[in-house]
């Protein structure tokens, strides 16, 4: 089979990701680039463990006095479930249906939205109620580097999805575009992956003490 | 899993046995999402309610993470399919220098 192929949902095949030369260099280009995040991401946590409550003095803010459970229970929820609804989008991907695809990384993306609004609205309520900013202890640089970093790769995810979906919105779903929503999910459930560590090391634990 | 034998020779009995395979996985899938609301429900629950000890609530919430974030690559990412030795292979060469890292920072800060 080839990318440009017309093809049916008759003649559609079972791992439309994995059926060209292509699509099967993409797959794999895209694991070992998943490899490298998890290192990426791993330096940023040991350097947030290393440098967590980190203060020059006692009139700084720590991690206890900072976070607050509803506000990252709210964004865990929404994250995960987006994680959902982009294993939903990719199901209709494998039965060559590419407006429910769609609609479901729509959502997709509203949920990352609605993720990334909480962020900001968390990272501005820290910097304006308890002068935690980037620049005031090595705590906050730690802190900022590892959740930013993260809130950066939801923003990115959600330029990237939205920039597939508008490019092949008239094209429908063909071998050339399909490892592209594929690769773009596996990407969103990373996301969510580093989430469940952010949520479990930073705030569950910095709330512990 | 089931996903890469499914050549009969017959196209319609193909889809149709497809269809099915997918449509199953898809319940699975929904049934790992339940799960791991249900881990993270834990995870902030042990937080929430005062009265457990640091050393326990710390592992624990740690393991919870780990748990669920298997759920996240086997079944959501498809790693428990066939044909995914190489990403196995970049991930956990990944996991392993990442936790060298994470091991050597957090030993440093303790001595």
């Amino acid at each position: 089979m080839h990318a440009e192929e017309k093809l049916t949902y008759e003649t559609w095949p079972a791992e439309p990701e994995k059926s060209t030369l292509e699509a099967k260099n993409k797959f794999l280009g895209f694991w070992f680039f998943l490899g490298g995040e998890t290192v990426l991401f791993a330096s940023l946590f040991a350097t947030y463990l290393a440098l967590k409550d980190k203060v020059p003095d006692s009139t700084h803010h720590l991690a206890k006095d900072l976070f607050e459970l509803p506000l990252t229970f709210v964004a865990t929820m929404l994250l995960l479930t987006s994680s959902l609804t982009s294993v939903y989008a990719m199901y209709h991907m494998k039965n060559f249906n590419a407006k429910k695809m769609n609609l479901w990384l729509v959502i997709t993306l509203l949920l990352g939205a609605a993720f990334l609004v909480l962020e900001i609205y968390e990272f501005n309520h820290y910097v304006h109620e308890f002068h935690h900013t980037f620049t005031s202890s090595a705590f906050g640089s730690a802190f900022y580097t590892l959740v930013g970093f993260h809130g950066g790769h939801v923003a990115f995810g959600l330029l990237w999805i939205t920039t597939l979906i508008v490019r092949n919105a008239k094209r429908g779903l063909d071998l050339y575009n399909a490892p592209k929503f594929y690769v773009a999910s596996l990407y969103w459930h990373f996301i969510d992956v580093v989430w469940v560590f952010i949520f479990t090391v930073v705030y569950l634990m910095g709330m512990v003490g | 899993m089931a996903n890469s034998q499914l050549n009969s020779g017959n196209p319609r009995v193909d889809i149709e046995y497809r269809r099915k395979k997918s449509a199953e996985e898809m319940r699975h899938h929904v049934v790992s999402f339940a799960l791991m609301i249900f881990l993270t429900l834990i995870a902030f629950a042990a937080v929430a309610i005062k009265g457990f000890s640091a050393w326990f609530i710390v592992p624990f919430i740690l393991l919870l993470a780990v748990v669920q974030v298997i759920f996240q690559l086997y079944y959501f990412m498809h790693m428990s399919h066939k044909g995914h030795e190489a990403p196995s292979m970049f991930l956990y060469s990944g996991v392993l220098v990442g936790a060298v890292t994470i091991l050597a920072f957090s030993t440093i800060i303790w001595w």
